[in-house]
């Protein structure tokens, strides 16, 4: 076993871990600290997917965005004083039941397809050309991108502020 | 020993969008319906990543996963402040108690 294979291994663990954690532990702080390993966990598959510069963006958009975002969702929204940063669940056992067929199901196309894959050389690095592809062929989605988030962000202000 | 390969990546995949959906359906707080869509977005990502890799698409998918990130970033905004709003009228962020349209 290679020490690729062992790498994967460990991030692969360490995501499927932390999510599970995620979405099952009644306390929502302990949720979000949990979706933090998720995230790191999810950057180390796009290194080993050769995607370096997406696993920055990831750690700095997710864990130092994203997550602060949600943590202060979190915070202003439950009374901290009394208990009742819990939550609860509704509707267990069909969720389950639903979820586990729905992963039966993807799980056997994942199985029964017969992937064509074509082995392709790991780049040294993918900066310089994502940047290049992001300011020549995809010049005008990354304008609207930017413009979008801008209204996006403007919007969330104005709304939170009524 | 199996080598790593596609279906590895994509197992992972499946496993963060059911534990995504499961996170949307069960969890009672807007917060944590917005965490299962995390989830699912990041799974779409490692879709993406891997196929192109896989496929040799160069590095269309990784465009395409950075502009997954970035719309997730603004989702992410717009969520909260609309989490924050339904908090100031309803007193409450549990999705199951928010049933009416004006109070």
């Amino acid at each position: 076993m290679s020490i690729y294979d062992l790498t994967f291994y460990l991030f692969a663990a360490i995501t499927v871990i932390s999510a599970f954690f995620v979405v099952t532990t009644r306390n929502i702080v302990y949720s979000a600290y949990y979706l933090l390993f998720t995230f790191f966990g999810v950057a180390g598959i796009y290194v080993l997917l050769g995607a370096d510069f997406i696993a920055v963006v990831q750690l700095v958009v997710y864990v130092g965005g994203i997550l602060i975002l949600l943590l202060f969702g979190v915070m202003l929204t439950n009374k901290i004083t009394n208990v009742q940063i819990k939550t609860g669940t509704v509707k267990l056992v069909p969720a389950v039941v639903g979820v586990a067929l729905l992963a039966g199901v993807l799980g056997a196309s994942l199985l029964n397809t017969n992937w064509k894959t074509i082995s392709s050389e790991v780049p040294f690095s993918t900066t310089h050309s994502l940047g290049l592809l992001l300011m020549q062929q995809y010049a005008v989605v990354f304008e609207l991108l930017g413009i979008l988030l801008l209204i996006a962000l403007i919007g969330a202000a104005s709304m939170a502020r009524k | 020993m199996i080598h790593i390969g596609l279906s590895h990546f994509l197992f992972v995949s499946i496993v963060l969008f059911s534990l995504g959906i499961f996170g949307i359906v069960t969890r009672k707080n807007a917060v944590m319906v917005l965490m299962g869509i995390e989830l699912i977005l990041n799974s779409a990502n490692i879709n993406f990543i891997a196929f192109a890799k896989f496929g040799n698409f160069g590095y269309q998918g990784q465009i395409m996963a950075l502009f997954v990130i970035i719309l997730a970033a603004a989702e992410a905004a717009v969520a909260l402040a609309i989490v924050l709003n339904i908090y100031k009228t309803f007193s409450t962020v549990n999705v199951d108690e928010i049933d009416t349209l004006k109070d």
